[in-house]
């Protein structure tokens, strides 16, 4: 569909753009301010440059060491449960019954820990996992298992990693069932008639099909996984030790801990431009994505029966002989 | 040819790990706090209603979900009513600067909150909307309206352009247009929007514990509470936990039917 | 290749127990030929899809036998069957190239490569595919796709059918005349049986030899083009095959005469047992029926206009409530709008309820 140039529509956009801009732009402001001062409280402050954005990248200092190895943390564990909730959601999402009430009751279930308050979902899983009065702590403790998420790091990391599992697999799989869902009957007929197998119908036609929607599911993931706070928060604290400190706990330990604005607001910048740079990466791929379906979906109606984009060839590409 | 072999047993096992835990929530909160100490009981042998009695009879208490429900409604509110007109401007028209605003919109709705807290702090602080749900609502905007310009946009492109060309000549003048003709062939969309700022505004705590003191707290900041002097008290602790899972479970209830479609943000 | 019978074939979505007037599909017995071009021909819902479906196993029907060279295959799932289908809408494999979705099918049966390759050529030049063979099956124009889909078809050499429902849906005009003329060339050329479906007529009577005609669930005749013009089998067939359709218009009949309003029309065989309480009505076709000035004897009706198609003239005429079609010859006029109706005597078949009845010499 052609745009029209218009630049009234600015008009449209402008409460969007105020609203988001007072939320946005105003905050950031004053993070970059205090990115260059040092305090010793009683508000005043002290001009300091570049000084604290060095500290941060430099590994031997303090605050360096600190964020640095948060970061690396935070880097591990959303590679981590990205490998283990994109497949798992995929699987989850092929094995939705097909019609009925059940359906619905599986949607349901299915969406019912991502509408949990993200403290409650923490709080949830510190109950669960306690040796004392948790049922999974429990009976692994009971099968012999010495598990114990406050004083065992490998420990802890399983549980916040089993928690984002439990958290966040419906989404991706939520959305994987909706690419499904838009596939037309005729493409699984056919590769019945074409002889497919199992694997090939998925490699041929499904997960070309939720390629979009898994991209939007990697992209949620990773992005909300990279700014994770408050379930690891509640059931661990970050610890024990330090071992499951993410950059966002690590941030507000430095924020609102320790008042420590500068150094806090330097790494705020820093973080905040990494996921800009990811989401600008995402952003740049699904955009020459949705182009390539664009093409797609006006030449091909039966992936989707809209009217708006039904049965227009594409001139360009229109073969040049045709048929003789 | 949809599904997979085993597909039952599969599904079988993922439900039933999603909901032990919520599962055990529920049983903790009908127990009493010498039960849970005392010892392990798959059901609450000695139930007691304890634990919510306390819960609806204190203020203290209850007063942090109606300022929870209250911010989110009012997020939701300001999130689709901002987002409506953007959506379809960002749908229909090209105009200077359309793709970096957009870029930058969605760039927000990815900004970690940890970054925003004491900023936020500072600014409500200073407009005097500090501890009120305003502060959490306006707050929240900076996830949930990108969040319902990139949903809308998705369903008002669906809408064929036509529709709209044919109410101009009908006469219509704009305002008339999208509220008479526009808004209802998205209805379903909105929905959808309306559902997923519902959704983050009432997950969300970091933002809102930290806009919020004493008039306005919401529940979710109220349990942290539980933890006092005199150690744990876990089954209030997990009634109150119950008391949050239950406005979410309600939304997914009425949406239950557009939520495979809703998922799919309108751009499947 | 082979014969395929079916046997007291039926389908119902709602099992057997249903009542039979509700079956997608009612009881057919028939015998399609080895290397026949056959097309299934009725309006939406009549049936078709779903008779095409049983066929290629995607659904099961709910009671009767299908027979390949006279093996029960029933139970078999479709990918056993040996059957090729073409559906609708093109379904091509996105992440393939043009040449890769043409050897899908090839290749998922375990077909040495050297075959494959050599297969992919042949149909690839067939359908005019050759210069896309390498490129994304995805970036092509919705007819290419649906040439794809035709080639994924075809490509076997060894299948029982293939099967087309109504695959030129999404084709512009033009090239769906050009495509059709493709296929039919290739039914020549890979002695395939070709079962199509279609509710286009035209596109029936020009793709197929022998032309199954159905409705309402119900397969009414089958036949060569020239038999389901001359004499239609059931009303239906009358009025669904050729522009106009058959005239049918309610009449009273009695040996080698029918009456309608009182004026007779002759007959040129004899009607002495029709069956008692039925429907009975008389088929004409409007090429067999003209207008002339009004004279005693005749049926006299009205005319409302006359269409003319170029080579051929035909009033539309009122009679009573009934309409009719009938050919007006060159130089006819008509002063004050009636007409007298002249009709062939050879070409007025009768029916009884709605079925043909054959008359005694």
């Amino acid at each position: 569909m052609d745009k029209t140039v218009n630049q009234k529509a600015w008009f449209l956009v402008l409460p969007v753009f105020l609203v988001v801009a007072f939320s946005a732009v105003l905050p950031l402001m004053t993070v970059v301010n205090y990115s260059m001062q040092d305090t010793f409280g009683n508000n005043q402050f002290f001009w300091n440059g570049v000084g604290w954005f060095k500290e941060l990248l430099d590994p031997s200092t303090d605050l360096g060491g600190r964020f640095l190895a948060s970061l690396g943390r935070n880097l591990f564990f959303s590679l981590v449960i990205l490998a283990i909730e994109v497949p798992l959601g995929i699987v989850v999402a092929l094995s939705m019954p097909r019609e009925g009430w059940t359906v619905a009751a599986c949607l349901i279930i299915l969406a019912l820990p991502l509408l949990i308050p993200w403290n409650v979902v923490g709080t949830i899983w510190q109950i669960f996992g306690r040796p004392d009065i948790g049922l999974l702590g429990y009976v692994l403790n009971a099968i012999g298992i010495d598990y114990n998420y406050v004083s065992n790091e490998v420990d802890a990391w399983v549980t916040v990693i089993v928690m984002d599992v439990w958290h966040w697999t419906s989404l991706v799989a939520l959305l994987c069932y909706a690419g499904l869902k838009s596939i037309p009957d005729a493409y699984y007929q056919a590769a019945q008639i074409d002889g497919a197998s199992r694997w090939a119908v998925f490699k041929a036609i499904q997960l070309p099909k939720m390629n979009r929607v898994l991209l939007i599911a990697v992209l949620l993931r990773f992005m909300d996984s990279f700014m994770i706070y408050t379930e690891p928060f509640v059931v661990t604290g970050g610890g024990p030790g330090n071992s499951t400190t993410f950059v966002s706990i690590e941030l507000v330990k430095i924020a609102l801990g320790q008042f420590d604005l500068g150094k806090a607001a330097a790494l705020s910048l820093v973080y905040n431009l990494i996921i800009l740079i990811v989401c600008w990466i995402f952003y740049t791929v699904m955009t020459n994505a949705g182009v390539e379906r664009k093409v797609q979906t006006e030449s091909e109606p039966a992936a989707e029966p809209k009217p708006s984009a039904a049965l227009k060839p594409v001139p360009a590409l229109k073969p040049k002989e045709g048929v003789a | 040819m949809h599904s997979i072999p085993g597909r039952r047993l599969i599904m079988g096992l993922f439900l039933v790990f999603l909901l032990l835990p919520i599962y055990w929530l529920v049983n903790m909160s009908f127990k009493t706090n010498s039960e849970i100490v005392s010892t392990m009981t798959l059901w609450p042998h000695t139930p007691t209603l304890q634990h919510y009695k306390r819960i609806f009879t204190d203020e203290s208490w209850y007063s942090g979900y109606i300022n929870s429900l209250e911010y989110v409604v009012l997020n939701t509110i300001i999130s689709i009513s901002v987002a409506l007109p953007a959506a379809y401007a960002f749908s229909r028209y090209r105009f200077l600067g359309d793709k970096h605003l957009f870029f930058w919109l969605l760039s927000n709705r990815m900004a970690p909150a940890a970054v925003y807290a004491l900023p936020f702090f500072n600014l409500y602080s200073a407009i005097g909307l500090f501890d009120t749900p305003w502060a959490v609502a306006l707050a929240h905007c900076i996830f949930n309206v990108p969040l319902a310009v990139w949903i809308l946009e998705g369903f008002v492109s669906g809408v064929p352009r036509e529709i709209d060309e044919t109410a101009f000549l009908d006469g219509y003048s704009f305002p008339r247009f999208f509220i008479k003709i526009l808004v209802p062939l998205i209805a379903s969309g909105i929905g959808v929007a309306a559902f997923f700022c519902f959704m983050f505004s009432w997950v969300e705590l970091l933002l809102a514990r930290t806009l919020t003191s004493v008039q306005a707290k919401p529940i979710a900041a109220i349990m942290t509470r539980t933890v006092s002097a005199a150690g744990m008290d876990w089954g209030l602790l997990a009634a109150a936990g119950v008391l949050t899972i239950i406005p979410g479970a309600l939304v997914i209830w009425f949406v239950r039917n557009y939520i495979a479609r809703g998922f799919a943000l309108g751009r499947v | 290749m082979a014969r395929i019978d079916l046997v007291d074939l039926a389908h119902s979505y709602g099992g057997n127990d249903a009542p039979q007037e509700s079956f997608a599909l009612k009881p057919v017995t028939m015998t399609w030929r080895q290397g026949g071009a056959y097309a299934l021909l009725g309006p939406s819902g009549c049936g078709k899809t779903t008779l095409l479906n049983v066929i290629s196993g995607i659904i099961t029907p709910s009671r009767g036998k299908i027979l390949f060279d006279g093996k029960d295959i029933t139970p078999l799932s479709t990918q056993k069957r040996n059957i090729a289908q073409v559906f609708q809408f093109p379904v091509i494999y996105d992440t393939m190239t043009v040449g890769q979705n043409l050897a899908f099918p090839l290749k998922n049966r375990g077909v040495p490569k050297a075959d494959i390759d050599r297969r992919v050529a042949e149909i690839g030049r067939l359908l005019d595919l050759e210069p896309y063979l390498n490129r994304k099956a995805t970036r092509l124009t919705a007819d290419a796709k649906q040439k794809i889909s035709l080639g994924r078809g075809l490509v076997r050499s060894d299948v029982a059918a293939v099967l087309f429902d109504e695959p030129l849906t999404v084709i512009d005009p033009e090239l769906k005349w050009q495509l059709r003329s493709k296929l039919k060339a290739l039914h020549r050329e890979l002695d395939l049986t070709m079962i199509y479906v279609t509710h286009d007529q035209t596109e029936a009577l020009t793709f197929a030899d022998t032309v199954v005609v159905m409705h309402d669930g119900r397969v009414v005749q089958s036949g060569t083009p020239a038999e389901l013009f001359d004499k239609p089998a059931h009303t239906f067939v009358g009025y669904f095959i050729g522009s106009p359709g058959m005239n049918i218009l309610p009449a009273e009949v009695r040996g080698r005469e029918a009456l309608i309003d009182g004026h007779v029309i002759a007959l040129n065989r004899s009607y002495d047992n029709l069956p008692a309480g039925a429907k009975i009505e008389i088929g004409v076709r409007p090429e067999f029926v003209e207008v002339v000035a009004p004279a005693p004897g005749l049926l006299t009706a009205r005319i409302e206009r006359i269409d003319d198609l170029g080579r051929i003239r035909f009033a539309r005429t009122r009679l009573g409530d009934a309409k009719l079609a009938a050919r007006a010859p060159a130089g006819f006029t008509s002063s004050d709008g009636s007409a007298g109706l002249k009709f062939d005597p050879s070409h007025v078949h009768v029916y009884a309820d709605s079925l043909l009845v054959e008359g005694a010499a």
